[in-house]
């Protein structure tokens, strides 16, 4: 599962290279996750705009790192593709998460 | 006779192979991405399941069939593992959203029932068949 980060002014932006997060990659993706996010401290958004299938382990990996980083952090989410957003949708997690329709243009080209 | 019909190993790269393989071939291909997104997710669902459950202590295989009805695809897959417990498919409700407390599975078999219709579940001697038809447009 290849993840890369920037961090800049408290903001972990990590972005998954990956084209799926599913049951064969779930585990990894939340562990990668969990060592990147012990770097900071801050908000963390996932640019999710590579993945274009996740199923309903990736869905609860994603929940699952929303649930490591704890009370005081917040997990945001950029650029969910159709079928992403599709999984979102229907399982109501949209209205836990704030979805940006793409990571902002003045955190793109941070770190 | 089916439009598609393979068979695979239960395993977890061998769903995500056959998935592939099913969306780029000419029976989904000529439908919408809507409805070619709807099928993954189904499809993977179920498959993994099959996987996670059904294989859980062994090994097996897994033969999926589609064919083009006028409402939809229709979907047969069917395993040699263990049987559904209590002989019924899982109800698969949403798990209310506690924001302290957010569930980190139990959607597999929402989004199934959600995005299928004439679901039905049988245990055939010592087959598992499942089958369920993707419509056209979604109905959710």
């Amino acid at each position: 599962m290849q993840l890369t980060a920037h961090e800049s002014a408290g903001l972990l932006l990590v972005e998954v290279m990956e084209d799926r997060i599913d049951a064969a990659g779930a585990i990894q993706f939340k562990d990668s996750m969990r060592e990147l996010a012990a770097r900071g401290s801050g908000r963390v958004m996932l640019d999710m705009s590579r993945v274009a299938f996740l199923d309903s382990s990736g869905l609860g990996a994603v929940v699952a790192v929303m649930k490591l980083l704890g009370p005081d952090r917040k997990l945001e989410l950029a650029g969910l593709t159709p079928t992403v957003e599709k999984v979102f949708r229907l399982t109501r997690m949209d209205s836990v998460f704030t979805i940006h329709a793409s990571v902002p243009e003045d955190l793109r080209h941070a770190g | 006779m089916p439009n598609i019909r393979l068979v695979i190993a239960s395993d977890q790269l061998a769903v995500r192979q056959a998935l592939a393989q099913l969306l780029s071939a000419p029976l989904l291909g000529q439908h919408t991405d809507d409805l070619r997104g709807r099928a993954e997710i189904v499809l993977a669902e179920v498959l993994n399941n099959i996987v996670e459950h059904a294989y859980a202590d062994c090994a097996g295989e897994i033969t999926l069939e589609l064919s083009e009805e006028p409402a939809g695809i229709a979907c047969r897959i069917c395993d040699n593992g263990s049987a559904m417990p209590g002989l019924v498919l899982p109800e698969g409700q949403l798990a209310a959203h506690d924001p302290d407390d957010l569930p980190e599975g139990g959607f597999g078999w929402f989004l199934i029932r959600t995005l299928t219709q004439d679901l039905c579940y049988a245990r055939q001697g010592r087959i598992n068949e499942l089958r369920f038809r993707l419509p056209e447009t979604e109905t959710s």
